[in-house]
């Protein structure tokens, strides 16, 4: 039982019940009216695989010794993870919409891709955190970030659907289930917030022991992370000051959160001290 | 064939049989109703009926103990109308027991409705219904039946889309605001053009919870009387710089040969509003807003073919859905007709 229960066969279940949900979402979507009762069906689904994923990275958690972000497998992981947790916070403002099943979509592709690309889970940072909880949680809290911008791409992209669909006067199908652009509008500013005071908030932790400790921090990965926040705040206080507003806003959003998850890659890879994961080791 | 034995009928016209000016004549008013009534409750045999009055069918519900009764049925209807016997045929409709159970289902559900899937209907029902329990015009075999309508058609608009999307252009035109604001109680709503398209367009809004209504209109006093009538406020046309910053929705209707709002209006006032979407609805011939303005960022332009053909496309997917509609309504008969053939054989 403990044997076939390892880390990556939880992760594997909660990537496929997102994979589930999502596709039981697209299955009803076919349809002009939902069946009844698919909204509890869509969430049970996406509960169960967040569960089966927590799950998953707590037991790698615990063979790692502590916070589960020491290479790109465990990090997209986390964003898929990140990105689940606040849809069942602000899903339940958008009243029959799509969100879920963009969520579902977007933590299964992350999720599955992580999962079929063995690459990523080969080598992990060892005491990348110095058993330090701070640092522990300045990086939860920055990849945690990431899965907000992530949700806030998913939102951007519906709030660009629905404008399309309405420029273009084709409003059924896919589109008839859509926020209204005002609410799209709205969470799309609330969620950038949250993620640049996520991200601040992770980066002032991070500042604190860096300057005490300055070769800690490889010059790449703090150059990557300190342009992606400053381009975050950048575009919050364009939003903030109506200068930056509507489908461009919502392009801005999306694009930003394609080049924040390329970034992933030199961050992770500027890393010292990996070591090479065997099955045992996991 | 004529049943022989107890039972359930409906007798009546509707759109389908009749044209507006047979309707108009059938149509009841209070008098004529209780007129009628008083007529059915004197034929021997009637045990129980329902009179269903609105402005597209006038139809009689009820349960005939001997079926002899049922060609006084009609005699009874022509002299409650004044219309000569000859006139009422092919004209009022007579459904017996199963098909009669059928025809109800489909009545209620919005299946037999000019335009199918309105949803007055059931309300129209339920009313007719209501009053005639209350005077005790109903027993136990239409009671069954009405309650088990009641239910269709709830399962009908719940399970099928004859009811999706809107068919007429001012519910069109509020369903898209509908998609651009969400809720429209915050929205502010400016009608440009006093007349009744405007009128009807701003109570289509008013229904939906707009409460911010402005009427515009090259005459202060015809504003002033069509904001009176929607408990809006009135301004006069050369304001519409100012109103189009503050305004939301623009419904613009009036007879002007020109365009009223021009792009270059409407990207001055987008400048001033800064992150709010503009729903712009033209509803004049010749078009009172200038089709460029639809190129602007967070602009929503919609003019009368667009509204049309949304609406022609609802209707025809409400068409495409009514089939699932009769499945329901054929399965829920042959499950009640049963239970209604039994109650009617009971003896009274």
């Amino acid at each position: 039982m403990s044997s076939l229960l390892t880390d990556r066969a939880l992760l594997w279940l909660g990537a496929l019940l997102y994979l589930a949900g999502f596709l039981t979402g697209l299955v009803a979507l076919t349809r002009r009216t939902a069946p009844a009762g698919l909204r509890t069906i869509l969430n049970t689904l996406l509960v169960g695989g967040w569960g089966f994923q927590m799950a998953g990275l707590y037991v790698r958690g615990l063979a790692v010794g502590g916070c589960p972000l020491g290479n790109t497998f465990e990090i997209v992981q986390f964003v898929a993870w990140s990105a689940m947790v606040l849809y069942f916070f602000v899903g339940t403002t958008f009243r029959g919409s799509l969100l879920g099943l963009f969520t579902a979509g977007y933590a299964a592709s992350l999720a599955l891709v992580s999962l079929l690309v063995p690459a990523w889970d080969l080598t992990r940072g060892q005491k990348i955190f110095g058993n330090n909880p701070w640092i522990e949680l300045h990086a939860a809290l920055a990849v945690f970030s990431y899965g907000v911008f992530g949700l806030l791409a998913l939102t951007a992209l519906m709030h660009l659907l629905q404008n399309w669909s309405l420029k273009h006067k084709r409003l059924n199908g896919l589109f008839w289930f859509l926020p209204s652009v005002v609410q799209l509008d709205q969470i799309n500013f609330r969620l950038l917030m949250l993620g640049v005071l996520l991200l601040t908030f992770s980066l002032g932790v991070g500042a604190l022991w860096w300057v005490r400790d300055t070769a800690s921090v490889d010059y790449p990965k703090l150059f990557v992370t300190l342009g992606v926040w400053s381009v975050y705040l950048v575009v919050w206080l364009l939003r903030w000051r109506a200068k930056l507003v509507s489908v461009r806003f919502a392009w801005v959003c999306l694009v930003m959160f394609i080049i924040a998850l390329l970034s992933l890659g030199p961050v992770n890879s500027s890393r010292h001290h990996e070591v090479v994961l065997t099955p045992g080791s996991r | 064939m004529e049943p022989t034995a107890p039972v359930l009928f409906i007798l009546g016209a509707s759109h389908h049989t009749a044209p507006l000016a047979v309707r108009e004549r059938l149509a009841l008013d209070e008098t004529r109703a209780a007129g009628l009534a008083e007529q059915l409750r004197a034929l021997p045999g009637v045990t129980e009926f329902t009179l269903l009055n609105t402005c597209n069918r006038v139809e009689i519900y009820g349960v005939a103990r001997r079926p002899d009764t049922l060609p006084a049925l009609r005699a009874v209807v022509a002299q409650t109308t004044g219309c000569a016997p000859a006139e009422l045929e092919g004209v009022l409709r007579l459904r017996h027991n199963h098909e009669a159970i059928a025809h109800l289902f489909s009545v209620a559900s919005g299946l037999d409705s000019q335009v199918v899937g309105e949803t007055e209907i059931l309300g129209q029902v339920k009313a007719a219904y209501d009053a005639a329990l209350a005077r005790q015009w109903t027993g136990p075999v239409l009671n069954r039946v009405f309650q088990k309508t009641f239910q269709a058609a709830k399962h009908i608009r719940t399970h099928t889309g004859i009811g999706a999307g809107q068919v007429s252009t001012a519910t069109v035109a509020v369903d898209l605001a509908g998609r651009i604001f969400g809720e429209l109680d915050t929205s502010k709503v400016l009608v440009v053009g006093a007349g009744d398209i405007g009128l009807k367009t701003a109570q289509a809004f008013q229904s939906r919870g707009a409460t911010s209504i402005t009427v515009a209109s090259r005459t202060l006093s015809n504003a002033e009387a069509t904001a009176a009538q929607t408990g809006g406020w009135a301004a006069s046309l050369a304001e519409l710089p100012e109103l189009l910053t503050a305004a939301d929705i623009v419904a613009s209707s009036t007879s002007a040969p020109g365009f009223v709002l021009t792009a270059e209006l409407v990207a001055a006032a987008m400048k001033r509003r800064a992150a709010r979407p503009l729903f712009l609805i033209d509803l004049a011939l010749p078009r009172d807003i200038d089709p460029a303005a639809a190129a602007l960022a967070n602009v929503f332009l919609y003019n009368l073919d667009d509204l049309a053909t949304i609406a022609e496309g609802n209707l025809a997917q409400r068409e495409a859905e009514a089939a699932k509609g009769r499945v329901i309504v054929a399965e829920r008969t042959a499950a009640l007709w049963p239970q209604v053939a039994h109650s009617l054989n009971r003896p009274a």
